[in-house]
């Protein structure tokens, strides 16, 4: 388990828990932010301190420092030309 | 504002049409109402709010309002609480009859979201499944039949950009409103959990009846509203105190337990459109890179994305610096031609001034800014509809956020530097009344293109003739610009950390894929925004410049007959004049004399003692006055001060070198250096545009915001003035 910030772009992971203000939860939690939803980490642009992350087909952006309170794990994605993850389980 | 009273009939059915952000309900509201959409605001709130007729058949017609759109319909805000009273019919607000839901088929499963709390609040709905035209290109297939069958609400395949599904979607409203049970459909999912259930009986309890009418159902979705979005940190309005105490209750409650309310609702809702999704979503093939994530591997490159962004906003300032120009000197070039019109028609006499220099001039200074507002507003409309304006926000955002503005407001910033009035009309971008507030306050101290006249006469009146300097002219102005970009900075961070203290907000930025702008729709908002300016600021901006023109030539002056318009400066005296224009004109003396016994002559002389400190006289005070109008009108009022033609401009020697020779009683000279600098640096910081102030009137219903802007604004200028000639002569400066 470790925290969304610093994910590589182009990996997908699994969200294990959602932290951070209850209104920041709640409305990540409504864009489908769930606990236990797969996601992928599109972009990660630290000059400018903020990361791009699709769930359930979504694109968000937000600020890498209050991604921390986002908690993921490594997952074994098996989508075909998703992300570098595939590429490195050999599919 | 009366909801019944919006330009439709009030017995007509009333329909509700609501959605995600980007799902493109603005197209398919406009084309369902054609041109009878009408913009007005909320009650009590400046949010904007569409009313328009929607015709359904032959004989029949509704009317239909946009609520805004929303991800969920649970809130922290009073406007973000706009969609459920909009919806439920809670407060000021009619209980629609019908809601359309426009929903975004290739982002089906986050819109449902929205779908099950419409559902929940028992409303009959009608599913809008708008871009159905682009979900082969996400791999997948939508089943409209499997859906509408899953949800038991009629659901119509739309495309509305390419007009498909109008018309049925019409038809389908129709009967609908004829039979509205077909639309009606049970809650989806269940609340589980003994606990849970019993958070939701609490609460419902606690309910004001009329929220929710008759309705058990309503009352049930009116609880979990409440469970979710009030807490002890919201900005929400019109709470009772009790519902307020028992939700705080059951929040406590919960976490003792090591429950969270939040997840469970969410995760019921998520939890029935993941177990149903399959049925009406396919999936076909993986998809190949999208159009999106090519565009963005450019607009978003760390290095490339930023050099994209530059060239792109260069544009944007340059066009609203430059491009307006031909424009404005149409209108200005017409308002002249009908000015000279009118003054051969009517008699000679107050009244012909009146018209001539009172009204077609005033309705010349509102038309002026039309240009700038409809380019900023093409702008702003096709970064909004192709989804730029999401990355604008992206890459902006650490800059913005570190003077507590948000990443949108960069663009009004930006146009703040051609000038303030549309930069200020734009501000709308933003969500949040505070970031809104907080942009419209700092906007102002840019340097906007009106005030480069002023400073190009106060530069050429610190340098000789002869002493040839372009470099430290060049550098001056460099200067200025840099000054008034700080200054905007701090103020942003002290008012944003002072009075306009608000919650720091996360950033949560949905990054739409890109599509094409929809023409019409971005026209459509350039010409609704053309006219909200012309008919609230306008009528507003119209009375100042009638009211100036009243303060600049009364009293009547006997010795002072000659024609008014030499009398009040107009703005087009920033064009190039004939700078061989004798000084030694009979009339403009007169007209000199005139003016500086009027009312504005008098008051420039009462206020003297005020500026003195600043280095400035009782003649550039009457400038300083005349300059509210518009700030480039200072250097055509001190021509006329200065017993000058009014075509004199800031390059025109004669005026260089009158304004040169200018003495104080005393003999010193009145056109020091540093009274040049202090001159330069009040007009960089005061509040001298009565538009400006109109617009922030109109934007934000309030005298006092108008009044703090005004009064912040002079202060500071004074303030810096002092300094600068005060701690200037300290030093040993003159």
């Amino acid at each position: 388990m470790h925290p969304l910030h610093n994910v590589r772009p182009d990996t997908c992971a699994r969200l294990l828990e959602v932290g951070g203000e209850r209104p920041f939860r709640r409305r990540l939690m409504e864009l489908g932010f769930l606990p236990g939803s797969e996601l992928r980490v599109i972009r990660n642009i630290d000059v400018g301190g903020v990361m791009e992350v699709e769930v359930r087909n979504c694109r968000v952006t937000l600020r890498q420092n209050e991604a921390q309170a986002l908690f993921v794990t490594a997952m074994d994605c098996t989508k075909p030309g998703c992300c570098d993850g595939d590429r490195r389980n050999g599919h | 504002m009366v909801i019944a009273a919006m330009g439709t009939d009030a017995n007509l059915p009333l329909v509700a049409i609501a959605g995600n952000p980007n799902t493109g309900k603005t197209t398919v509201f406009n084309l369902l109402t054609g041109s009878s959409g009408k913009v007005g605001n909320y009650p009590g709130v400046t949010v904007e709010r569409q009313m328009g007729r929607l015709r359904l058949d032959e004989s029949h017609a509704a009317r239909l309002m946009d609520v805004p759109g929303t991800y969920s319909l649970s809130s922290r805000s009073a406007e973000e609480q706009l969609a459920i009273h909009a919806l439920a019919g809670i407060g000021q607000f009619e209980l629609p009859e019908l809601v359309i839901l426009v929903v975004d088929s290739t982002q089906l499963t986050r819109n449902l979201y929205l779908v099950l709390q419409v559902i929940e609040l028992g409303m009959p709905l009608v599913i809008a499944l708008n871009m159905s035209d682009r979900v082969s290109a996400t791999g997948t297939e939508i089943d409209a039949e499997a859906l509408a069958a899953e949800l038991g609400v009629p659901v119509v395949p739309l495309a509305a950009t390419k007009h498909e599904g109008l018309e049925e979607l019409r038809s389908v409203v129709a009967k609908t409103l004829q039979k509205p049970e077909v639309a009606r459909t049970t809650w989806r999912w269940e609340i589980e959990g003994a606990e849970l259930q019993e958070d939701v009986r609490a609460v419902a309890a606690t309910l004001p009846p009329d929220w929710y009418g008759n309705s058990a159902k309503r009352q049930d979705a009116l609880a979990l509203w409440s469970l979710l979005s009030i807490d002890d940190e919201d900005e929400l309005e019109h709470i009772p105190p009790v519902l307020r105490k028992v939700v705080g209750e059951r929040h406590r409650l919960a976490s003792k337990t090591a429950r969270e309310i939040d997840r469970e609702v969410i995760a019921g809702r998520y939890g029935w459109i993941d177990a149903h999704a399959p049925r009406f979503i396919k999936k076909l093939t993986d998809p190949a890179k999208s159009l999106t994530d090519r565009i963005d591997e450019v607009l978003l490159h760390p290095a490339g994305g930023f050099m994209v962004f530059l060239l792109a906003m260069g544009l944007i300032f340059q066009s609203l610096f430059t491009g307006a120009d031909p424009a404005i000197g149409l209108i200005e070039d017409g308002i002249e031609h009908l000015g000279n019109l009118i003054e051969a028609l009517l008699p000679a006499g107050i009244f012909n001034e009146f018209v001539v220099s009172g009204i077609i001039n005033g309705v010349g200074s509102v038309l002026m800014f039309l240009p700038q507002i409809l380019l900023l507003f093409f702008f702003i409309g096709l970064m909004e509809d192709t989804g730029y304006m999401a990355r604008v926000a992206m890459l902006m955002d650490r800059v913005m956020k570190s003077i507590g503005l948000h990443g949108r407001a960069f663009v009004p910033m930006l146009s703040g530097y051609a000038c303030a009035v549309p930069a200020i009309l734009g501000t709308r971008t933003m969500e949040r009344k505070r970031d809104r507030y907080l942009t419209m306050m700092v906007v102002p101290l840019m340097t906007c293109s009106a005030r480069l006249p002023v400073y190009g006469l106060m530069i050429a009146a610190l340098y000789p003739p002869d002493a040839s300097a372009p470099f430290a002219q060049g550098l001056l102005m460099v200067a200025m610009y840099l000054f008034s970009t700080v200054i905007a900075l701090i103020v942003a961070a002290v008012l944003g950390r002072t009075i306009l203290k608000g919650p720091k907000v996360p950033l949560i930025l949905e990054m739409p894929p890109y599509r094409m702008p929809h023409w019409p729709s971005v026209m459509r908002m350039m010409w609704q925004r053309g006219k909200l300016f012309i008919t609230e600021a306008g009528t507003v901006i119209l009375l100042c410049t009638i009211g100036m023109w009243f303060l600049l030539s009364f009293p009547r002056d006997a010795a002072a007959s000659g024609p008014a318009e030499d009398v009040v400066p107009t703005t087009d005296a920033v064009q190039v004049g004939d700078a061989e224009q004798g000084a030694a004109d009979p009339e403009i003396v007169a007209a000199g004399s005139s003016i500086r016994d009027s009312y504005a002559g008098q008051l420039g002389r009462w206020f003297e003692p005020a500026v003195e400190p600043l280095g400035f006289d009782w003649k550039i005070g009457v400038g300083v006055i005349g300059a509210f109008a518009a700030r480039e009108v200072f250097v055509s009022t001190m021509a006329v001060v200065y017993d000058l033609s009014e075509d004199e401009d800031e390059t025109s020697k004669t005026l260089r070198d009158r304004i040169r020779a200018q003495r104080r009683p005393d003999g010193s000279k009145v056109f020091t250096p540093l009274t040049c600098l202090s001159l330069m640096v009040f007009f960089a910081l005061a509040c001298q545009c009565m538009s400006t102030l109109a617009v922030v009137k109109r934007e934000t219903n309030s005298w006092a915001w108008t009044g703090f802007l005004f009064a912040y604004q002079t202060a500071l200028a004074w303030i810096a003035s002092f300094i600068v000639f005060q701690g200037g002569r300290l030093i040993g400066f003159e």
